[in-house]
């Protein structure tokens, strides 16, 4: 273990009710094995540290490159690990096991950065970043949230109007994460067609700014900021050529909503382990917590849980593995997966009494993580609208 | 430089351990192995460290069945080079060192590297085993060791100490803490471990001088007692009477 900083020795160890274990390949081991030796090293002696102090533990942008955390499932000539989409997931899995906002950091690098320009930009620009973002060289952010558009992004007013070789940029997006030490962003805007449109965009050029926001109690060892663009000139070779309309950053997000679904399993799983080894060694009344019914109800609930999310995780990333997996599928399992790890946190909280409301336990970071979990990538409540449009096919969005 | 390493898997550290058979059995149900961290934390790792200071190879070898091929890949995947399983399943030091001796003997490498013990026997054998059937100098308990032209020098824990020793190739040592740092494997290794040679090689006829009568866990430890500190009678009658200390 590096450092003295940590609290305590992160004793944390996997859980595994149903064997699911049985379903993963030797890849699928070794991956998630070697993203769980990591985080005991570089993330767990730090993160409380780091979180409490508001502050991104930059140093580990890096690192997440050399362990192979970005675009995992991308293929290796473009900067990515040329691995399966289980991969990709125990990978998140690990990451958020240790905190949220690291796992943002990398689902954010490769689901939202170079996911879309492997997938969408021309052969040159690929060429020009993608092997600079898998080697943690360059940093990106995702620029679509705006401040009066956020589980609306179609009603976006940032926008793009032509100028011969280049295209002139305007408008403003909020809550990105990454983008005060971004060196490019990945930006939605509407061009003069009225169409969502996507484009590379890095910080060093003319009129571009990303200043930070402050204040935040949830991931708060993740870096989160505004872009506000003034007349930024970007070149028509940055735009890519094919894609328009609202399915271009959808099928980003699909991509980092996976990445999540596994992610959140992460940090149930630490707050259930943390949960149970506390209700075994703390004695009232003369005996274990753990040996009272209540508090059995909470862990037995919390492992049924995880179970289930284990499970659906998995047959999700089968699916996701021959092509087959749905917007609307993953939208469920992020929403469930999800809401089950906010809802074990809570319980966690609750079984680790006061101490549960210190950082000398990871519950209640956690805990405030996930409410932006909760939210970013598509509200809950967007989820169910979601579900709910695929089964009665009407739209009750708008 | 051409390097073997011994790689062994054991039961993750926090497992729970029990016995079958009455008691003359491990039960590995349930339990999750690992690679036995001295051997991939030191052992490995420093022959990978030898091989980037002076080039050569770094073959890992491994007695046991086709199930145990994850931790194999995983040592491929931290940097080995190629990798022998003997397909055996081992029932104790001696035929374990048979089987790599065997394997060493008409494969000419200079090192044979060993972790110290493995953490679930606590055996300590096989090292110095491999090397008296290959009539080779062993270096125990080593957790230090640099080049100095075409010798070793290697340092040793000793009780209360170290010792230095000159050695040259081949021999056999065993690895402790110090002699290393792990290294994580990354996702690119874990891929590229996927192309690397895994040769199975069949076991040859192997004699066990051992066989075990029993197995059993050590009591459980009984509660902590605490004395008031201003109570030193009390210290001296418990000390006395019940733990029969003094
Ligand atoms: C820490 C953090 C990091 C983020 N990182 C990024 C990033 O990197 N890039 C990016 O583009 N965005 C990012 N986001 C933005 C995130 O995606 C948005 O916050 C999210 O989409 C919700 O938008 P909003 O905050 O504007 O909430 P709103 O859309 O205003 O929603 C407020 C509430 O209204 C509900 N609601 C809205 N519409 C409906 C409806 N039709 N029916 C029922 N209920 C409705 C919502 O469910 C929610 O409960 C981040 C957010 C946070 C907090």
């Amino acid at each position: 273990m590096s450092g003295h900083k940590s609290v305590k020795t992160d004793q944390y160890q996997g859980h595994d009710y149903f064997n699911v274990d049985e379903l993963l390949s030797q890849d699928h081991l070794l991956a998630r094995d070697a993203v769980r030796d990591w985080v005991k090293q570089e993330v767990s002696p730090i993160i409380e540290d780091y979180s409490n102090r508001s502050e991104c533990p930059k140093h580990l942008f890096k690192g997440l490159a050399e362990i192979g955390a970005y675009g995992p499932s991308l293929p290796v000539e473009y900067g990515g690990g040329g691995m399966d989409e289980i991969a990709y997931g125990v990978i998140m899995q690990e990451l958020e096991r240790g905190d949220s906002g690291v796992r943002s950091m990398a689902s954010v690098q490769g689901s939202l950065v170079m996911y879309p320009i492997f997938r969408y930009a021309s052969e040159e620009i690929k060429k020009k970043y993608l092997p600079k973002l898998g080697s943690g060289e360059m940093i990106g952010c995702f620029g679509l949230t705006e401040p009066d558009h956020g589980s609306n992004p179609s009603g976006m007013v940032t926008k793009i109007v032509d100028d011969g070789d280049a295209y002139i940029l305007n408008g403003a997006k909020m809550w990105i994460t990454n983008s005060p030490v971004a060196d490019l962003a990945v930006v939605w805007a509407k061009d003069e067609a009225g169409e969502i449109r996507g484009m590379v965009v890095e910080s060093g050029w003319k009129g571009f700014s990303a200043p930070e926001i402050h204040g935040k109690w949830s991931l708060r060892a993740s870096i989160t900021g505004e872009l506000v663009f003034e007349d930024v000139r970007v070149p028509k070779t940055h735009v890519f050529p094919d894609i328009k309309g609202l399915k271009g950053p959808l099928s980003c997000l699909s991509k980092a909503r996976y990445g999540i679904a596994w992610g959140a399993i992460g940090a149930g799983l630490d707050c259930y382990d943390s949960a149970l080894r506390y209700s075994l060694e703390r004695e009232q009344f003369g005996r274990p917590i753990g040996g009272f019914q209540l508090t059995q109800k909470k862990l037995a609930e919390m492992i049924t849980e995880i179970t289930k999310a284990q499970l659906l995780a998995w047959r999700l990333g089968s699916l996701a593995n021959v092509g087959k997996a749905t917007p609307a599928q993953i939208s469920m399992a992020k929403r469930n997966n999800v809401h089950m790890a906010l809802e074990i946190a809570r319980e966690a909280r609750q079984i680790h009494g006061g101490m549960g409301i210190t950082n000398e336990y990871p519950v209640m970071r956690h805990m405030m993580n996930l409410e932006t979990v909760l939210t970013y990538e598509g509200t809950h409540d967007i989820h169910l609208l979601i579900t709910g449009m695929d089964v009665t096919g009407l739209n009750a969005f708008s | 430089m051409k390097l073997l390493v011994a790689i062994s898997q054991t039961p993750e550290t926090t497992a729970r351990i029990a016995f079958k058979d009455d008691g003359k059995a491990f039960d590995a149900a349930g339990v999750n192995f690992i690679m036995n961290p001295y051997d991939e934390w030191y052992a490995l790792v420093r022959a990978l460290e030898l091989k980037e200071e002076v080039g050569g190879t770094v073959s890992v070898i491994h007695c046991g069945p086709a199930a145990h091929d994850v931790t194999i890949r995983k040592a491929l995947a931290i940097g080995a080079d190629d990798a022998y399983r003997v397909d055996i399943d081992p029932d104790s030091a001696y035929s374990v060192a048979q089987q790599i001796a065997a394997h060493a003997k008409s494969e000419g490498y200079a090192i044979i590297f060993t972790g110290k013990e493995t953490i679930d026997y606590n055996g300590a054998l096989v090292g110095g085993m491999i090397a008296g059937i290959l009539d080779q100098p062993f270096i125990s308990h080593a957790s230090k060791m640099v080049t100095s032209g075409d010798k070793m020098i290697v340092t040793r824990d000793i009780e209360g100490g170290e010792e230095e020793i000159e050695v040259s190739t081949p021999f056999v040592l065993s690895a402790s803490k110090g002699l290393a740092e792990q290294r994580i494997p990354n996702m690119r290794g874990i891929m590229s471990a996927k192309s690397k040679p895994l040769t199975v090689i069949e076991a040859i006829p192997s004699a066990s001088l051992a066989t075990y009568t029993s197995f059993s866990v050590p009591p459980p430890k009984s509660a902590v007692k605490l004395v008031d500190p201003s109570d030193m009678d009390e210290l001296v009658r418990l000390l006395h009477e019940e733990a029969k200390a003094i």
